[in-house]
């Protein structure tokens, strides 16, 4: 019960940060230069349909009356309309959020396999050679793109191999499951250095503190000692620089859509750029902002139910 | 004659440093008796904590034990498959802290850290580990232990928390519990009460506890008999009255003077002056000759050999034949110095 | 924790015996000789190669590396790979640097504003913070770039506009500890105008970890331009760039698999040279 009047607060704290992103997102038309609603027609626009979109927009009107008429749209769930598409920007990335959604998990999923158990093992044989290793990878990684990542594993995986996909979805379970995997560790690859960096380190920090000798005194074995007592406190920390760097690397989905063609929001994002598609990137920009401010909340969630010491009130 | 519970006999503990090994334990024997009430008694640095630490195989990074043979019921256990060892020695000795914040995960129930042990060591069911967690609160003095089964450790009090380190302790059901500094962190009142239920453990349970403790206070309200280390090394032991009464190291001497005594008007309290050596370098002589008011140049040269000095006694000092002196010896010198 | 506390007094000493005393230490020498001759070759690209980035020659397309007169071989459209490689370093190397310093002293300016002044000054600062942190980088960057429309200009305005946050929160961080000090504190008795203080006193004392941050900054901002060129939104065409380089040979990735690693590879030890100096400059900073 505590925890669920937390979460609610937690939830009504973001509104404050929620109407600053609509407000950036709304300046970002702002700042194209010349006519917004010839803009956002595109170059066959009659004047006519110019004139008529204008007044749609209240583009007439003052800039704080324009920014709540925005506003108003929003909380109806209303991004605009894609004249390149001739389709509402919702049903757009109605479509494409899933992947995107998907990819993220795959990526967060390969991360923890990757990380845990080498973050784990790096501390537990400290200074051995799996934690050398690890640590010098991070220097060498850090100036890796991920694009160029998953050029490299589609080059091995996909056309060497011949193990996943080249490219694309596919249709079905089966094909999406398939898809997903290779773009999965191309985020996770560029996201577990820094996540088996902060592991490490709280693990050897946990692995060194009392109550680790505590419940080695009890003689239980070892890997519950590793696994029920360290790994879960060594968690508490960890979870919040996964979520930060998740937040983050949600825009490398962005770059790995494109590389491995999956049909998400950030392919969809690339899409309308090119085809100057104002509505849409601006729906989508909102839409990135908003998946962050979640994954932050869920973060947070996450860490309440872990560590008992943070406050609900 | 039975054998005593633990005997460690010749242990060294080493640190190795990047370009020395600092040399913490240098040999140090000692023993415990069935229930007996055991102190360790030192300044910080002398050795106790990782002497106690040795016993359980807990020592913290990178310190290790280099040689010594411990004895349970008189049989060697160094020589046992480190998996075996472990459950020997876990199964006679458990241990509590001074920190009993920090000895106690934070992110788990005390009550599921009492029954840990009853279920994944001594395989109890789940209802069973935690009614004998239940048990356990209760008998350490834990008011409403059920409710209090629930709590994480940063929701109870200091005095409250040790009393759950000392229930974690007894979950093992061990004959013998090492204690390192268990009262230090607390406030006087406090103290009182969990030595309390160290000394009605020992009578009502016949578990037997190795204290180590830097206060000769606290030892003395607990322990029947004590070991005074000082540099790594056991410098005197013996029964703790004719210890108290009559010490026969100048080390001990100077430890019982720095003890403030409300009964007696002392002008000033005798702090022992200087710092113990540097372990990492080699000691020639006694250790504790370039702080002792009493030293002369064989002290600084030889190491003294432990010696008988009365019944149950040993001492390492090689001016024992002075001691009955030492007390007019000291105040003659502090006259002399005003 | 009485073990531990009883043998940490004597380690220290130890240590404090054998504590390097140079300035230099093992990555950072490393780190700068590779950067600098990655400048160098940057630099200098006019004296290592004579092939024009920009000449196309379709005859003379897909050479593999090693071909007469192309050691790295040729594009799709019979461009020298190693020229295009030269310039390509001139262009993302200059766009790179540049686009970290502008953030870095912007951010630093209104972190010192929010840490000295504090209040609904501070509080306004740092909402405005929590709010450009919502945004993925790369998203925000991107959007940004779109709505000013292609070329360098933009780039740098984006990549301000978005990354000052960084450098805010950790000079504001720096100040609330630092204005408690007291030089701080002499300096404001004096009666010395708050511009003259936050300048001359405040911001040489906290603005170190902020030029240290800036240097694993500028490998993330290299990857961000090389992004946007992989993108098709960075350094418009036919400007050589890495990140256009690594786009145009996914297409041909099967049989010519050496036209994207190339310039990936350039970008990797790019990237290594700049965290070996970051970490070399953290390991004298921590000193």
């Amino acid at each position: 019960m505590r925890y669920l009047v937390y979460i609610l607060k937690r939830v009504v704290s973001l509104i404050p940060v929620l109407i600053g992103i609509s407000f950036i997102v709304f300046f970002l038309i702002r700042l194209i230069p010349g006519d917004p609603a010839a803009t956002l027609l595109g170059v066959h626009a009659t004047p006519q349909a110019v004139k008529e979109l204008r007044e749609q927009m209240g583009l007439e009107d003052s800039l704080p009356s324009q920014y709540l008429t925005f506003l108003g749209h929003l909380l109806q769930g209303n991004l605009g309309y894609s004249y390149v598409y001739s389709s509402s920007v919702v049903d757009l990335i109605t479509v494409s959020l899933p992947v995107t959604i998907w990819l993220l998990i795959s990526g967060t999923v390969f991360t923890l396999l990757i990380a845990v158990p080498l973050a784990v093992l790096a501390a537990a044989r400290r200074n051995g050679v799996v934690d050398n290793i690890i640590r010098a990878v991070p220097v060498v990684g850090l100036g890796m793109p991920a694009f160029w990542l998953g050029i490299m594993l589609i080059l091995v995986f996909g056309l060497k191999l011949g193990w996943f996909p080249v490219a694309g979805y596919g249709t079905g379970v089966v094909d999406h499951l398939r898809g997903i995997v290779l773009p999965g560790i191309t985020i996770a690859l560029t996201l577990s250095p820094i996540l088996i960096r902060s592991l490490r380190a709280s693990m050897v920090d946990v692995l060194g503190s009392d109550y680790i000798v505590t419940a080695h005194s009890k003689g239980i074995s070892t890997a519950r000692v590793v696994l029920g007592h360290a790994l879960r406190n060594a968690a508490v920390s960890s979870v919040t620089v996964l979520g930060v760097n998740i937040a983050y690397l949600t825009g490398s989905t962005l770059v790995v859509e494109r590389v491995f063609s999956l049909p998400g929001i950030g392919q969809q994002m690339i899409n309308s750029i090119l085809g100057r598609d104002f509505p849409t990137v601006q729906g989508i920009t909102l839409v990135f902002a908003i998946m962050v401010v979640v994954v932050n909340l869920l973060t947070d969630v996450t860490h309440a139910a872990l560590d008992p010491r943070v406050k609900l009130a | 004659m039975t054998p005593p519970l633990l005997e460690v006999r010749d242990l060294h503990v080493e640190i190795p440093m990047p370009h020395a090994r600092l040399h913490a334990v240098r040999g140090v024997s000692f023993s415990v008796g069935t229930a007996e009430s055991v102190g360790l008694v030192g300044e910080s640095g002398s050795g106790k904590s990782l002497t106690l630490r040795a016993l359980l195989g807990l020592l913290p990074r990178p310190a290790k034990v280099v040689s010594g043979t411990i004895l349970i019921d008189g049989e060697d256990v160094t020589g046992l498959p480190a998996k075996s060892l472990k459950h020997r020695l876990t199964d006679t000795m458990s241990m509590i802290f001074q920190d009993s914040l920090t000895a106690l995960n934070p992110v788990m129930r005390v009550g599921d850290q009492i029954a840990e042990a009853p279920l994944r060591k001594l395989g109890k069911s789940r209802g069973e580990a935690r009614a004998i967690a239940v048990d356990l609160m209760r008998e350490v003095g834990i008011a409403d232990p059920e409710r209090r089964y629930q709590l994480y450790p940063h929701q109870l009090s200091g005095g409250m928390r040790q009393r759950i380190c000392i229930a974690i302790a007894l979950s093992t059901k061990p004959r013998l519990i090492l204690a390192d500094e268990p009262t230090t962190a607390l406030d006087v009142t406090i103290q009182a009460q969990v030595l309390g239920v160290l000394r009605r453990l020992k009578q009502e349970e016949n578990v037997g506890l190795l204290l180590v403790s830097h206060d000769l206070a606290v030892v003395s309200q607990t322990c029947s008999r004590l070991y005074v280390m000082y540099a790594g090394k056991v410098v005197e032991s013996g029964d703790l009255l004719d210890l108290v009464t009559g010490p026969r190291h100048p080390y001990t001497f100077s430890l019982l003077r720095s003890v403030p005594d409300p009964d007696r008007r002392v002008a000033r309290l005798l702090t022992i002056d200087g710092r113990p050596p540097d372990l990492s370098e080699g000691v020639t002589g006694c250790s504790f000759a370039p702080r002792c008011p009493f030293a002369e140049d064989a002290c600084r040269e030889w190491e003294p050999e432990p010696v008988a000095a009365g019944p149950g006694r040993v001492s390492a000092c090689r001016r024992i034949d002075t001691a009955d002196r030492w007390t007019s010896m000291v105040s003659e010198e502090a006259v002399s110095q005003q | 924790m009485s073990a531990a506390t009883t043998i940490a007094p004597a380690l220290p000493a130890s240590g404090n015996r054998r504590r390097r005393r140079g300035r230099w230490n093992a990555p950072l020498v490393a780190g700068l000789i590779l950067f600098g001759l990655i400048v160098a070759c940057a630099l200098c690209a006019p004296l290592l190669t004579s092939q024009d980035p920009l000449k196309q020659d379709l005859a003379n397309a897909f050479l593999a590396p090693g071909a007469k007169g192309h050691l790295l071989g040729t594009d799709e459209l019979g461009r020298d790979v190693l020229a295009r490689l030269l310039y390509g370093a001139r262009v993302d190397l200059r766009v790179g640097v540049l686009a970290v310093i502008s953030p870095l002293i912007l951010g630093s300016l209104i972190g010192l504003i929010a840490g000295w002044f504090g209040g609904w000054i501070d509080a306004v600062i740092g909402r405005i913070v929590d709010i450009v942190i919502a945004f993925p980088f790369l998203v925000l960057v991107i959007a940004l770039v779109f709505a000013m429309g292609p070329g360098t200009t933009s780039i740098y305005t984006a990549i301000t506009l978005v990354g000052w946050v960084a450098y805010c929160r950790i000079v504001r961080g720096q100040v609330l500890v630092a204005k408690e000090q007291e030089y701080a504190m002499a300096a404001r008795a004096s009666g010395l105008p708050t511009w003259r203080i936050l300048l001359r006193h405040l911001l040489p004392n906290v603005v170190l970890q902020a030029v240290v941050f800036s240097m694993s900054d500028i490998v993330l901002t290299l990857l961000a331009i090389v992004t946007l060129g992989f993108l098709g939104l960075g350094v418009p065409p036919p400007t050589p760039d890495w990140g256009t380089m690594i786009q145009e040979g996914q297409q041909f990735i099967l049989d010519k698999w050496y036209m994207s690693t190339i310039p990936g590879l350039a970008i990797i030890i790019t990237g290594l040279a700049l965290a070996l100096i970051a970490d070399g400059i953290v390991e004298k900073a921590n000193q």
